[in-house]
């Protein structure tokens, strides 16, 4: 009896410090929440409020003019175009490399032992710094002889997107249905045929959003382009000559020691997160949209 | 093959068809299997070139040598590392020391007690925050984070906990290891939640059920049931995060100082390796064997990097397999 009575007092306290600890945990929470989302706002905010007053016309529309790092007359057409040229072409290459080998992982060898090293081979290239590939970039480049140019900056970024898109095609390929391609080999299509008329058509979405995913990541990046794509005020005209970018327009000009500059600079910055996240919302809508012709 | 016979003298497509389809097969079999192996080959070669190319600068000293040199003169050949690799471990580890609690209760409310409608605003943005470019952060860290620390943070602890190293300040301006790692912070966020929220959802409803029916708090449920499944697959995200805050160049270039000195406080400047590669590129090739320093600097940080990612990668497959046991 006794031994049953400790048991009930205990637990009466035992309760009303759980529930103390739910509610300070729970309030903890918030308070994480609210500092992420607060911080993560706090950039939007500022990237926003500091931009829009050195947005302009004039900005978008021409290439920097004589003394335009010293605060005179231009705009940063040139990054902007650079910057297209050069996440379109290495999204290009990229998707080259990344539906292939997403296919081979999920139609040709699924679920051996080489899929695994080849899904671990992609995760770690993910994680490689871009300044590693910069690097890297730019020794190959010296080596064969190409100066910073349009090519060497696709080039390297391709390196750097590939990892992103190649898992992200290989995520929603993994998803379609194991009978969708059982039915199509009962048919007595052959694997090239599976993949390529029925498993691509049918992961369609998911291939353009991860094409979509990695073209942001890779006109976003500054420190991959840095040595292999140089800068220059000039509009891209050749691949091998060098090019500009919207994230080396933005640094570049912030290292200026003057205000209007600066605030070009700022301006930029908006520019590139406005193509940026309305890329990443596009995808989402996109997915959507060529969602209805999947099979279900 | 009958039949493929017959359907010849039909007049259909027939022998020469399927031989056409058989060699697209072993074609498109072959290349994608080589295509596939890209990834694996190009990350050994980038490692055998950046050896290679390093090479130079162990011919005057060990390795090790360079590893905890502490005088960077490239003009006298000079070519200590040990400054950089600090000053990467302490703005790295501090940005993990301020971004790893939030984000995980973040997640665990995320995952365990927000609505539907909460989580379908909230995961998206997580996803939309993590793709705003780096350089895009190192504005907001100058703009707001710099000034933040060297007018207010900085003067304020260092004259209430001065007396201690770590807060020890004599930087007048906010360019410093806490800048960095404030913005570092921010960024490896939305990482470390994007991936360990991953992992607690996997784990199986019927435990926090099983807890619950027992007259568990939420909370206890939590701890006692979900987070000691979910704790390998946790781990897991933070060694990414980590190895990703290691590597990112742009936007603590832009706060943290460089200046080629160990920090001992926080509101010391740093000089992390990406931002010495970054900043060097320049003249790497007007001084000798300055290019093979900085390529052993992107060296280090690729074996680094590569090493953080494998374990982390791996321990978090079985921590989800686990996970979802």
């Amino acid at each position: 009896m006794t031994g049953n009575r400790t048991v009930f007092t205990g637990k009466r306290t035992g309760s009303k410090r759980k529930h103390l600890e739910e509610r300070f945990f729970k309030g903890l929470m918030l308070l994480s929440c609210l500092a992420v989302a607060g911080g993560l706002g706090a950039i939007l905010l500022t990237v926003v409020v500091k931009g829009l007053p050195g947005l302009s016309w004039e900005l978008l529309t021409q290439t920097p003019k004589g003394g335009f790092y010293l605060g005179k007359e231009g705009g940063i057409l040139n990054a902007i175009a650079g910057s297209l040229y050069l996440a379109l072409g290495a999204t290009a290459l990229a998707a080259l490399i990344a539906l292939p080998i997403a296919l081979y992982l999920e139609v040709y060898a699924p679920g051996s032992r080489r899929a695994a090293v080849i899904r671990l081979s992609l995760d770690v290239m993910w994680g490689i710094p871009s300044i590693v590939y910069g690097a890297f970039g730019f020794t190959v480049m010296m080596l064969v002889g190409l100066r910073a140019s349009l090519l060497g900056g696709i080039l390297t970024l391709t390196l750097l997107e590939l990892p992103i898109m190649a898992r992200a095609m290989d995520e929603v390929i993994k998803m379609i249905p194991m009978e969708l391609k059982e039915s199509s080999f009962a048919l007595g299509t052959t694997r090239f045929e599976a993949a390529v008329k029925i498993m691509a058509r049918q992961a369609l979405p998911g291939i353009v959003t991860g094409m979509l995913l990695a073209f942001g990541r890779g006109i976003g990046d500054a420190a991959s382009v840095l040595f292999t794509a140089g800068f220059t005020d000039r509009m891209p005209t050749s691949l091998f000559r060098p090019v500009a970018s919207l994230p080396l327009a933005v640094f570049f000009q912030l290292g200026m020691p003057y205000k209007e500059v600066q605030e070009r600079a700022y301006a930029s910055a908006l520019v590139l997160t406005v193509i940026v996240l309305g890329v990443s919302l596009g995808s989402r809508l996109l997915a959507r949209r060529l969602a209805r012709n999947v099979v279900q | 093959m009958e039949q493929v016979t017959t359907q010849t003298a039909a007049g259909r497509p027939g022998r020469s068809a399927l031989v056409r389809r058989h060699r697209k097969e072993n074609v498109s079999a072959w290349l994608f299997g080589m295509l596939s192996l890209f990834p694996l080959v190009l990350t050994v070669v980038m490692g055998l070139v950046l050896a290679v190319r390093a090479r130079p600068i162990t011919e005057g000293s060990t390795v090790w040598e360079l590893l905890t040199g502490r005088t960077w003169l490239p003009l006298e050949g000079q070519f200590g590392y040990f400054p950089f690799i600090a000053g990467t471990l302490w703005v790295t580890t501090l940005a993990m020391l301020i971004a790893v609690p939030p984000a995980i209760f973040t997640t665990i409310y995320l995952a365990e007690y927000a609505n539907a409608r909460v989580r379908e605003v909230t995961k998206p943005l997580v996803d939309l925050l993590a793709a705003i470019p780096s350089v895009v952060y190192g504005v907001w860290g100058v703009i707001v984070i710099v000034p933040l620390v060297g007018d207010r943070l900085a003067p304020w602890l260092s004259s209430w906990l001065g007396f201690i190293p770590l807060f020890d300040s004599d930087n007048p301006t906010g360019y410093s290891v806490l800048s960095g790692s404030l913005v570092l912070a921010l960024m490896v966020v939305p990482v470390i939640i994007a991936i360990s929220y991953e992992v607690i959802v996997t784990v199986p409803r019927g435990l926090r059920e099983a807890a619950l029916a027992l007259g568990t708090t939420r909370w206890q449920a939590i701890t006692h049931a979900v987070l000691p499944k979910a704790l390998p697959g946790i781990a897991a995200a933070v060694v990414l995060a980590f190895s990703r805050a290691f590597g990112e160049t742009m936007a603590v270039l832009m706060v943290v100082g460089n200046v080629a000195r160990a920090p001992s406080s926080i509101f010391d400047p740093a000089y992390p390796l990406p931002a010495l590669i970054a900043n060097n590129y320049g003249e790497m090739m007007s001084i000798p064997l300055y290019d093979s320093a900085l390529m052993g600097a992107a060296l280090i940080l690729l074996v680094v990097v590569l090493i953080f990612n494998v374990i982390s990668v791996l321990a978090l497959r079985s921590a989800v397999r686990r996970a979802a046991a």
